[in-house]
């Protein structure tokens, strides 16, 4: 990654055997990954898993030490493909990905692979993206397992037992010939903790030996005869295979057995949540010593039949925590009791939550009527957890009056000096004169134009979509066009081809905005094709404009100042009006400031401190020429443009007013004068280690205005006490 | 503070962070995890911090448990929860008033086990900033619910204590849980963790003591209170930049005089005399204010104007002197209208320099240059100019389009060079021709109408002509906002007219005043006045 440094995480990825390794989730991860011999590493980088991504790219000494191939895929779909290099080699691979949303992108090659099987080990890290802070719709990874028939590990919230999944996740995959996914949920991979490391392992065949010794079998490639006889094989051997595996390894793990007659059964990933919601119940201690028998499955697919007839038929009624839904376990154990003829209560989403995240509150209060029913002696009903103590009887109950009204959302926003916002502000100006359009957005940052200041947008259907989004909305007598957004992200990803291609080759008039901000920048900040940075290990600096162009687009233009909000305007204007036929294209370019600032403030703090004129530049508002109506900030939305107390003893409405965190960009100033807005806006410079010019000069401007300053202050003489 | 040891539930210490993107949340999470795990115990923090890391609010979530000597890592952990259960939270810890008040909503916050230490600033929402009046949340209504929720409260304005240290929040929020006492954590196991850390550790220790100062006699004072049974107030309010303190008030109420310069003692003697004390504050203000803005003569027209009411409120008035004050303060802000004029005299003052000059932070080595991103549109230059050139001005088409063209696209000046300097300054000197300028003229006449309005409605509905009176702040802001505003005041004032005699008519006035001020373009307004 360009602007960013990971040498403290790729120096832990050295731990050897017995030393402690402390870190997040995801990085432990990363850690097993070279513990396990794996010989390549592929992937997409999105939040929760773009660290691994980002450490191992940081990685190149270590990973060629290794002799492992780590490579940023082009999308999901890309590196799910590249695991094929473990269909004929015994190659152990991972890649990682986003999910489900990677997982969708990925699943016409996962289908592919999960088809003809496998011979190395191949593992599919998956960033389960649910529950709280989630960026994306509320979907199971679950589905993908099952349908391609691709073992799922979700294993518990603990480093140990996450960096102890990838090794068994490896053997799996190898024992049953099927590629494994690993669920991580996204509380997981930022879960900060311990484990014991290992010495990282060579890859024993290496990718060199598999391309100068090529194997083919057509009994693995996808095409009928072959692909009759996968699926036959997939249930008559590579499940059976699975299934020894998993009761032989005890994967699945069986505490206090024969306790009670009567269970709970969960998923690997919810165990720490079952153990507080029980202990907190005075059913377990911090240990896990639980006073109620508990089935974990740290694989929750395929759910192996023995094990749970063998723990639901000396049983009067299990629990079943299963989080997300469709209920896929829940049907599953019920299909399983039923042919076993084991006539066990199986509860389930009758006492917890249908949808939503699995927290301890909805857990608690799920377990607790469980055992209300089972074992009602066990619980001591004075002494509940205050979740589910009513209102108002305990002292530790939960308040009632809560300050609703003073809590607003916090949304995401455009940071400051955000080189996207000015775009937005651009477009709702243009569109004060052309009237409104049809949005279509994209995924990005520049997604949150759906949010207030800027409320733009009207779909989003995906990664690189946007103008896909757009694409029926095509009506050549209609005197609107439409607009969509992509970001250079999404664009490589896929949207050159399924949103430009797309409307090139059906003659789409519509207009098409590509924000070109030089990184995959809501993921992190990764290099792309487009990236303005040079990169050892990456070939960057391919034009998006001249993309665009190969594939037939005529009308196409590159902003590379987006903070001209008028020259934005205008542009806007004419790409909505212009007579000439077929897609426009704008490309909006400007560096995310994010980076930019990684970049440029060690340079600048350096150049300070070696006595280098140095100019930095913020925006001021004067409060006394502010009337407090907030029109600048309803067209920004700047989180350093903000609101406080009037300094004037009359009024009454907050100023705007900015923050010090200001960086200059000078949208501010640009869009009071687009939106002709109000005088207020100023821009300060402030000039260190000046040189002589600036000095004399300074000396001469202070002499004359300070002189006329102290006229005008003389004829206020009188007024004030 | 031990564990939960003696309860049967046993569970370890925990603690909630909440904070926003950029605040540090995950270094202070860092910290602690490392000071704990130097210190014996088992820790464990999980955050989700998604797109939130963009502004949006983050909830870190520790948990620590000690050595009871059956704990070994790999083989035998304490099960840490990655979830804060709502009544079950030790600490919790909010980097601004907005983000405890998400915390007490949560359920995070309770009577029994919890401290809440919570920084007072605010930083305010989209929401908050957006709005066209004031739109800011009650910060009395949440601090009061923290008092009511929380077992002990630890209130301050931490993020002054970063800004003051030149640190970031997240190091004065670690003082303040040390200086809380609620970690079973030694002050020098704190700061030992932020050295480990290694980035800006002396601004972070700097931050860290002066917070662990405030926090710790926070406690102190709590302690006493509850030995002593007297309730310790946190801290009163502070007085905001444009508030006048209390005894100030006082002193002026009691004595106009006081408060004005040589020219106004005049007017403010008749003040005295002839004002209520309720409304002497408020006048006073407002003959500096006009006067400011230009000339005693101009100042002594303003009290006429408010004059005319003081008997009106004693008629018909309820108390409170609600239609005088909001008259009074109405007055002065529209007779002192922005216009060209004004603006440059307020910019080219030696006390904005000043002011300009402090929080662009400038110090005795640097120099400062200051670029004023100004728009004036014909409308505005002919406003400015006497009456007959002005309307002159608009007349003619030609003349306007080539004003129009020297500045559609705004100018940039440096205040700060002699040039641009003069420019403005020249401009700040027309005030004497102001009075025979197009604009004060149309301005007085409608001042009139207004005021007209309000005194024919006083006997009628005293709270109706106290709206008309407050509808004056919907016109507010420059060029197309300041149009806006007027047109959505007009329509109002009709509509005044028309339900003047309805008895509900204050409450539709007021309804539609904030309607005004709830969009850009009234759209709002717009559909109210339809129904």
């Amino acid at each position: 990654m360009a602007e960013r440094s990971f040498a403290t995480e790729v120096g832990k990825l050295r731990a050897s055997a017995g030393e402690e390794f402390n870190g997040e989730g995801i990085l432990a991860v990363t850690k097993a990954l070279l513990q396990s011999g794996v010989a390549y590493v592929g992937g997409y980088q999105g939040a929760p898993i773009s660290h691994l991504m980002d450490v191992l790219g940081d990685a190149k000494e270590i990973l060629d030490e290794l002799g492992v191939h780590f490579e940023n895929s082009a999308s999901e779909a890309t590196a799910a493909a590249s695991l094929a290099a473990s269909v004929h080699y015994p190659l152990r691979g991972a890649v990682t990905f986003k999910s489900t949303v990677g997982t969708n992108v990925a699943s016409d090659a996962l289908a592919n692979l999960a088809s003809g099987g496998v011979t190395g080990g191949a593992l599919i890290i998956v960033g389960e993206d649910y529950g709280e802070g989630s960026s994306i719709m509320q979907e199971r990874s679950h589905a993908f397992a099952m349908k391609s028939q691709i073992w799922l590990l979700d294993p518990r919230p603990n480093l140990t037992a996450i960096v102890d999944s990838v090794d068994i996740g490896f053997r799996l995959s190898e024992a049953s010939n099927s590629p494994v996914m690993l669920q991580l949920r996204l509380r997981s991979c930022h879960l900060h903790g311990r484990f014991i490391a290992k010495d990282n392992i060579k890859p024993s065949f290496t990718l060199r030996h598999a391309m100068e010794n090529p194997v083919r079998d057509t009994n693995r490639i996808v095409l009928p005869p072959a692909s009759f006889l996968h699926e036959q094989e997939k249930i008559t051997k590579r499940w059976p295979a699975a299934v020894e595996f998993i009761k032989d390894n005890k994967i699945n793990e069986l505490f206090a057995d024969g306790a009670e007659d009567f269970g709970i059964v969960m998923q690997g990933g919810v165990y720490n949540t079952v153990i507080r919601a029980l202990q907190l119940l005075g059913l377990s201690d911090v240990y896990g010593n639980s006073k109620i028998p508990l089935y974990i499955l740290n694989v929750t697919y395929p759910i192996v039949d023995d094990e749970v007839v063998a723990f639901a038929s000396s049983k009067r009624g299990i629990l079943l925590v299963e989080e997300g839904q469709p209920d896929y376990i829940e049907q599953n154990i019920n299909a399983i009791l039923r042919r076993a003829g084991v006539d066990t209560a199986l509860h389930g989403k009758d006492l917890l939550p249908v949808a939503g995240e699995y927290t301890p509150a909805a857990v608690i209060k799920g377990i607790l009527e469980f055992v209300r029913k089972f074992g009602p002696q066990l619980l001591n009903e004075s002494n509940l957890p205050a979740i589910v103590t009513p209102m108002g009887d305990k002292p530790n109950s939960i308040k009632s009056n809560p300050p609703t009204e003073q809590i607003h959302g916090r949304p995401p926003s455009f940071c400051t000096g955000c080189p996207e916002r000015p775009i937005f502000t651009a477009l709702k100006l243009a569109e004060r004169e052309t009237g409104k359009h049809h949005i279509s957005a994209d995924i990005g940052c520049h997604l949150f134009s759906i949010l207030p200041p800027f409320n733009i947008g009207a779909t989003t259907m995906g990664y690189g979509l946007g103008a896909a989004g757009a694409a029926a909305l095509h009506d050549p007598t209609s005197e609107k066009r439409t607009i969509s957004f992509m970001g250079d992200g999404g664009f490589w990803h896929n949207g050159l081809t399924s949103g430009i291609g797309n409307a090139v080759f059906n003659k789409n008039d519509g207009l098409l905005v590509v924000v070109d901000n030089a990184y995959s920048a809501a993921t992190g900040g990764q290099d792309i094709l487009s990236s303005s940075a040079s990169s050892e290990i990456r070939s960057t600096k391919h034009p998006i404009e001249r993309a665009v162009r190969g594939v037939g687009v005529e009308w196409a233009k590159t902003v590379s100042n987006t903070f001209k909000v008028n020259e934005m305007k205008k542009l806007f204007k004419d790409a909505l009006t212009t007579k000439e036929q077929g897609p426009k294209v704008i490309v909006a370019q400007s560096e995310c400031t994010l980076n930019k600032t990684r970049r440029e403030r060690p340079i600048t703090a350096k150049k300070i401190k070696e006595g280098k004129r140095v100019v930095r530049e913020r925006f001021g508002i004067d409060p006394d020429t502010c009337t407090g109506d907030h029109s600048c900030i309803r067209i920004n939305g700047c989180p350093s443009l903000t609101i406080a107390a009037n300094p004037d003893l009359m009024r009454k409405d907050p100023v705007a007013t900015i923050l010090n965190t200001c960086v200059g960009c000078g949208l501010c100033g640009e869009a009071a004068h687009a939106a002709v807005l109000c005088p207020s806006f100023y821009k300060t410079s402030a000039i260190s280690n000046p040189s002589i010019w600036d000095r004399s000069k300074s000396k001469a401007r202070n002499l004359i205005i300070g002189s006329l300053q102290r006229g005008l202050d003389r004829r206020l003489v009188g007024i004030e006490a | 503070m031990k564990p939960n040891l003696k309860s049967p539930q046993n569970r370890p210490i925990t603690l909630a962070l909440l904070a926003m993107g950029g605040e540090g949340g995950g270094v202070l999470a860092d910290w602690a995890i490392d000071m704990a795990e130097q210190n014996g115990y088992f820790a464990q923090t999980t955050s989700v911090p998604g797109v939130a890391q963009r502004t949006g609010t983050t909830v870190y979530y520790l948990e620590f448990y000690p050595d009871d000597g059956q704990g070994k890592l790999g083989v035998h952990e304490p099960i840490l929860s990655t979830m804060a259960t709502p009544g079950e939270v030790d600490i919790v810890v909010a980097s601004e008033l907005m983000e405890a008040g998400r915390a007490i909503s949560r359920g995070f916050v309770t009577a029994d086990v919890t401290t809440l230490i919570a920084s007072t600033n605010r930083v305010f929402s989209m929401t908050e900033r957006t709005a066209s009046g004031d739109g800011r949340v009650d910060s009395e209504a949440i601090l009061k619910s923290a008092k009511e929720s929380a077992k002990n409260l630890i209130a301050a304005d931490f993020a002054q204590v970063a800004e003051d240290t030149s640190s970031v929040i997240s190091a004065a929020l670690f003082g303040a849980i040390a200086g809380s006492g609620t970690l079973p954590f030694e002050r020098q196991h704190f700061i030992e963790a932020i050295e480990r850390g290694g980035v800006g550790v002396k601004t972070s220790v700097a931050a860290f003591d002066k917070s662990f100062e405030i926090a710790e006699t926070i406690v102190k004072n709590q302690g006493r209170a509850k030995t002593s049974g007297i309730p310790i107030e946190i801290s009163a309010r502070p007085i905001t930049p444009g508030e006048i303190s209390p005894a100030d008030q006082l002193k002026i109420i009691a004595d106009p005089s006081s408060a004005v310069g040589s020219k106004l003692k005049e007017l403010a003697d008749e003040i005295k005399r002839d004002f209520p004390e309720s409304v002497r504050v408020m006048a006073v203000n407002g003959i500096k204010r006009t006067a400011d803005y230009q000339s005693i003569k101009y100042a002594r027209q303003y009290l006429t104007r408010v004059h005319d009411l003081i008997q009106l409120e004693s008629d018909h008035g309820n108390g409170t002197a609600r239609l005088l004050n909001e008259t009074a303060r109405y007055t002065a802000l529209w007779m002192t209208y922005e216009d060209t004029i004004r603006v440059a005299d307020l910019k080219t003052r030696g006390s904005r320099f000043n002011r300009v000059s402090k929080e662009a932070r400038i110090n005795d080595e640097q120099i400062m240059e200051v670029r004023e991103y100004l728009h004036p549109m014909s409308e505005e230059i002919a406003d400015t100019l006497p009456t007959p050139i002005g309307k002159w001005i608009l007349r003619t088409k030609p003349v306007t389009k080539i004003i129009e063209k020297i500045t559609q696209n705004g100018m940039i000046l440096n205040t700060a060079s002699i040039g641009g300097y003069l420019l403005l300054y020249t401009l700040s000197r027309l005030k004497p021709i102001r009075p025979r300028s197009l604009r004060f003229n149309l301005e007085q006449e409608r001042i009139e109408i207004w005021l007209g309005r309000i005194k024919k409605f006083t006997p009628m509905n005293y709270d109706l002509a106290c709206e008309v009176a407050e509808c004056a702040n919907v016109i507010k802001g420059y060029g197309d906002t300041h149009r806006n505003g007027w047109r959505n005041f007009t329509s109002i004032m009709d509509e005044a007219d028309k339900v003047a005699n309805n008895a509900n008519a204050a409450l539709r006035i007021k309804e539609l005043r904030i309607a005004a001020l709830a969009d850009e373009d009234g759209s709002k307004l717009r559909e109210l006045l339809v129904v």
